[in-house]
């Protein structure tokens, strides 16, 4: 039985955590909804260019020596995977499912006698993901000094991508990351991003023939980079999103479970007072009765 | 005033401007060209440069662009801008950033394909600055 010194000072340790877990979650909150802003006012981009990218793409489908990055390599052997998780623990499953995809797809991969290459951008994925594949992981990029993630921070991360696809690094790039559906809900997300996964145009869709400056394929040289830089931008927002909602409803439970250990260990803290009182009373009534 | 169409101008962080407008001269790669209504359907990359908004009333807005693609389609004009910018929020200062930038790239040139491409940019920029008078 605990004295009524060790209770007060659990209680007290208990409420300075629950302050804690408060304050995380309203910082979470406030950041949630800048992130979430954010992540829509880059949806517009990514929208148009994937429209751009199917009517480009659709002019010139069917032509052999289309570009690699559209095409892809012809060979599917070597597998980058981008994984894209959060600098920073407790937000609950988040880190967790991201990597636990990856993970899942990198072994499948494996038993297809396939090579993996991983990128982990985010300490987290990195931490996960180090221990089981030591030996495929290229490179850590940390974005743990950036405030807001901008296409500049993208843009060197596709680059990156870019330069080690020209030298001929791997066949096939996959980029991991969660998808925010709402402050309970993140949807970890595999998306091929090279070769360049353009939607099909709608059947009923009027095909209209354009005039290109310069030309196709010039065009298209300059579109593919940029497509694969504007996708990361926009797996990096949303994962900032998500990171965030699943903080702030872990910091919500956080602090709702410290909430009930105190009203538990207040009732037995008063329980114990009392008992303590009444024992005092016989004491002395019994005492009294004595005399 | 002519008919106006709808005109998007989005960057990478957002949206700028999504509105029906009258006319709009775009910087593109091989010469500036200006879109009205009706315009065949038309894609082309863009250099550094200005935008020039005529909206269906009012006074044009100019938007400094980097880069990226103007795409004309029965639906209206679309740019995608490495970066856009209105005009009355830039200052020298910037300009002269990325004239340093464009500098520092020509220097770190390997081959000659990247240095023409540096080269390119630098000029281009150059000439922005000069006709913003800064």
């Amino acid at each position: 039985m605990p004295s009524l010194k060790d209770l007060r000072n659990r209680i007290a340790s208990v409420k300075a955590t629950q302050k804690i877990t408060k304050a995380m979650q309203m910082v979470a909150a406030a950041k949630l909804r800048r992130a979430q802003a954010a992540a829509e006012a880059a949806r517009p981009y990514a929208e148009r260019m994937t429209t751009v990218l199917a009517n480009v793409a659709a002019g010139v489908a069917g032509q052999a020596d289309g570009p690699r990055l559209l095409a892809g390599t012809g060979a599917n052997q070597t597998h980058l995977m981008i994984v894209c998780t959060a600098e920073r623990g407790l937000c609950g499953a988040f880190n967790s499912s991201i990597a636990r995809l990856a993970r899942d797809h990198a072994l499948a991969l494996k038993r297809e006698g396939k090579t993996v290459k991983i990128l982990c951008v985010g300490k987290k994925g990195y931490d996960l993901l180090r221990r089981q594949f030591a030996a495929d992981i290229i490179e850590l990029i940390e974005l743990r000094s950036v405030r807001q993630i901008g296409f500049t921070e993208a843009d060197a991360i596709g680059r990156k991508v870019l330069a080690l696809f020209a030298e001929g690094g791997f066949d096939v790039a996959t980029l991991f990351y969660a998808k925010f559906r709402s402050v309970i809900q993140q949807i970890p997300t595999a998306q091929q991003i090279i070769p360049a996964e353009v939607p099909a145009r709608a059947a009923d869709a009027p095909s209209v023939i354009y005039e290109y400056e310069p030309d196709e394929a010039a065009i298209l040289d300059d579109l593919l980079p940029r497509n694969v830089s504007v996708q990361i931008l926009s797996a990096l927002l949303e994962n900032v999103a998500s990171e965030m909602g699943a903080k702030m409803s872990a910091m919500d439970n956080a602090t709702r479970n410290a909430g009930e250990m105190i009203k538990k260990y207040t009732l037995r803290y008063n329980r114990t007072r009392q008992a303590m009182i009444t024992k005092e009373l016989i004491e002395i009534i019994s005492g009294a009765e004595a005399l | 005033m002519a008919e106006s169409f709808n005109f998007e101008l989005v960057s990478p962080e957002r949206l700028l401007l999504s509105e029906q407008v009258a006319q709009v001269v775009v910087p593109g790669a091989e010469g500036e060209f200006t879109v009205l209504k009706n315009h065949a359907p038309f894609m082309s990359t863009i250099k550094p440069g200005v935008v020039t908004v005529t909206p269906a009333s009012g006074a044009p807005q100019r938007y400094f662009v980097r880069g990226g693609f103007a795409d004309v389609s029965e639906s209206g004009l679309t740019i995608l801008a490495e970066q856009a910018v209105p005009v009355d929020s830039l200052d020298g200062a910037m300009i002269a950033q990325q004239i340093r930038n464009a500098e520092e790239d020509l220097a770190d040139a390997r081959d000659d394909a990247s240095r023409t491409a540096a080269a390119t940019k630098l000029a281009q920029l150059r000439d922005v600055a000069a006709a913003l008078g800064h």
